[in-house]
């Protein structure tokens, strides 16, 4: 007996669009994962104690000795520092663009649209744009105030790396922080200006707080697109090959991804020196997992003391 | 059945009859010809009037009468609002406010706000009252666990809440949170609370709680409540405003607006024939 209300016990409509999201989903989850199994299997035999924690005296072509060491700290080195740059900014940016400036004023819709465009230049310009700017001008300018003959702070350094990288992330930290700023409730704001707070006083106790967790994602979206930059760093402080790890701010530095790149184009013997490559790869990888792994443990701490007590 | 509910507070003008507003001798706030645009669109129209002190005025009306509008004039909430400009005078204690010289933090230490959703911080319960008192200096843990008690039993909350404190505010239900927000607005003791229809979202046993509680603060507080409830108004309030589109159309003893308006208008709307 067919009542009204039965519906078709297949709908071919439904059918298809379900089953087509979900193949797309599948296709994507099938790139990700011979991706990750073909690094794995190339490479996932030369990660051993002595490639970490190997430095560069011996020969970094030949993969039974090559050690990767200088270039995880680089990168760590180079990926942290850049955190400490572009969080302020970018967090500080976000606050004036939500709190203090008139929403649609033509400064406010300015600002945003050059955060937007900043986000679409490739990274290359960014590396260019960091040699003219942080080495030549900024480090060229303090070397003629310091009046020393050997250049110290216009050559290549970590610290100028850093913040080319900075620059080329501060967008992402921006969105992120906004976003969070708006989703703080408005009532909020409200209830501390009502009691008398200021301005100020309302964002340092109540939204930056509040904001926080959101703060941490713009920090971790900008990780990971940092992490596997090559072409911000090739002119501003990643080298070829050093003897030993950056030691201070103004040292340049080997790094993973540069190192990648190293090895596919300037080794001797592209076949042996494969496993080196891949390897390289793999702990690449590793590490923006783990630093973003950090911080989303961080991020969730700090949810669940929110919701649980002050 | 009935004796769940406890008997409902006697309307307060039964308790002793108020004089007239024009007879009032110590008003707290005054208005003469306030008028407020938002961008061009006037949304109060030269509204003068004066409240009494340490007595309850609820201001009533339609929705978009301007009553929310009004009441935010008195603690300058409307600042936040770029658009917004305000004609006229507004006078708290015999002293301007809507100056630009006013300092605004000391005018909302003196006069506190309960919005019409409850909003604690998501901090504790302690640091929810505490707040207010840190801001404005107190740093001594004796007096913020003196106030933060006083304030709690202030608001009827004390005997649910001491065993939890340090537990975050967001834990607690719809009512608790409204009667929070009270108790953190009296910690910082400002002389007027505004209340801006702060029972509109909660159930009627938690309604029924903070009802009895404004007529416990009157003796301490001049209180200024909004609402759409026109019940809520006659068992509260002891002086009742009726606004409609922007203007005030009548001001007198809430007996008085409930029994024998003056008004056609106040008439149809708290016999329920509009609004």
């Amino acid at each position: 007996m067919k009542g009204r209300f039965n519906k078709p016990s297949i709908d071919p409509v439904a059918a298809f669009f379900t089953g087509l999201t979900g193949l797309a989903t599948l296709f994507i989850l099938a790139i990700l994962g011979v991706i990750l199994g073909y690094l794995f299997w190339r490479g996932g035999g030369q990660v051993s104690w002595h490639f970490i924690t190997g430095g560069t005296d011996t020969d970094m072509f030949d993969a039974s000795r090559a050690g990767i060491f200088p270039m995880i700290i680089g990168t760590a080195a180079r990926v942290l520092l850049m955190t400490v740059f572009v969080i302020p900014v970018g967090v500080i940016t976000a606050i004036y663009l939500t709190e203090y400036a008139r929403s649609g004023s033509l400064l406010t819709r300015f600002i945003r649209s050059a955060v937007n465009n900043l986000a679409g230049v490739p990274s290359i310009v960014f590396g260019l744009f960091g040699v003219g700017f942080f080495i030549s001008f900024l480090g060229g300018s303090l070397d003629s105030l310091s009046g020393s003959p050997e250049p110290h702070w216009g050559k290549p350094a970590l610290l100028w790396a850093s913040l080319t990288l900075a620059v080329m992330t501060v967008p992402v930290v921006i969105v992120a922080t906004e976003e969070a700023l708006k989703a703080i409730q408005p009532g909020l704001r409200e209830a501390s200006l009502a009691l008398g707070a200021t301005k100020l006083e309302t964002i340092l106790r109540i939204v930056l707080p509040n904001a926080l967790p959101g703060i941490l994602t713009g920090g971790i979206l900008a990780i990971s697109r940092a992490a596997g930059e090559v072409a911000p760093i090739l002119f501003t402080g990643a080298a070829y090959y050093l003897r030993d790890t950056p030691k201070s701010l103004t040292d340049q530095f080997m790094d993973l991804a540069y190192h990648v790149y190293v090895l596919s184009t300037q080794s001797p013997n592209v076949e042996l020196t494969s496993p080196i490559l891949f390897g390289t790869v793999v702990v690449l990888l590793a590490l923006t997992f783990g630093l973003n792994l950090i911080a989303v443990i961080v991020r969730s701490r700090i949810r669940r003391q929110m919701r649980a007590a002050h | 059945m009935s004796d769940v509910f406890p008997p409902r507070p006697r309307p307060a003008t039964e308790s002793g009859s108020p004089p007239s507003p024009e007879a009032v001798q110590r008003s707290i706030i005054e208005t003469e010809g306030l008028s407020l645009f938002y961008g061009k669109a006037q949304a109060l129209k030269s509204i003068s009037l004066k409240i009494q002190e340490k007595v309850v005025t609820a201001f009533i009306g339609p929705s978009g009468c301007g009553k929310s509008t009004f009441l935010r004039c008195f603690n300058r909430m409307n600042d936040l609002i770029d658009t917004v400009r305000v004609q006229g005078q507004c006078r708290i204690g015999g002293e301007d406010i809507l100056g630009p010289d006013v300092d605004v933090i000391e005018l909302r230490k003196r006069v506190g706000m309960v919005f019409q959703k409850s909003n604690p911080f998501p901090k504790s319960i302690f640091e929810n009252i505490a707040y207010g008192l840190r801001l404005h200096g107190t740093r001594d843990r004796k007096t913020l666990d003196e106030v933060v008690e006083r304030s709690l039993r202030g608001a009827a909350l004390w005997d649910e809440v001491k065993d939890r404190l340090h537990e975050s505010a967001l834990g607690l239900s719809g009512g608790q949170q409204q009667r929070l927000c009270i108790a953190r607005a009296i910690a910082i003791r400002p002389e007027i609370l505004l209340m801006d229809e702060p029972a509109s979202a909660l159930d009627p046993i938690a309604t029924m709680k903070v009802e009895e509680l404004i007529l416990d603060l009157k003796k301490e507080f001049t209180i200024v409540i909004v609402t759409h409830n026109m019940q809520q108004a006659t068992r509260i309030s002891d002086y009742t405003a009726f606004f409609y589109i922007g203007e005030l159309i009548e001001y007198d003893r809430t007996t008085r607006i409930f029994t024998n308006p003056q008004r056609k208008q106040t008439e149809d709307y708290v016999t329920g024939r509009f609004g």
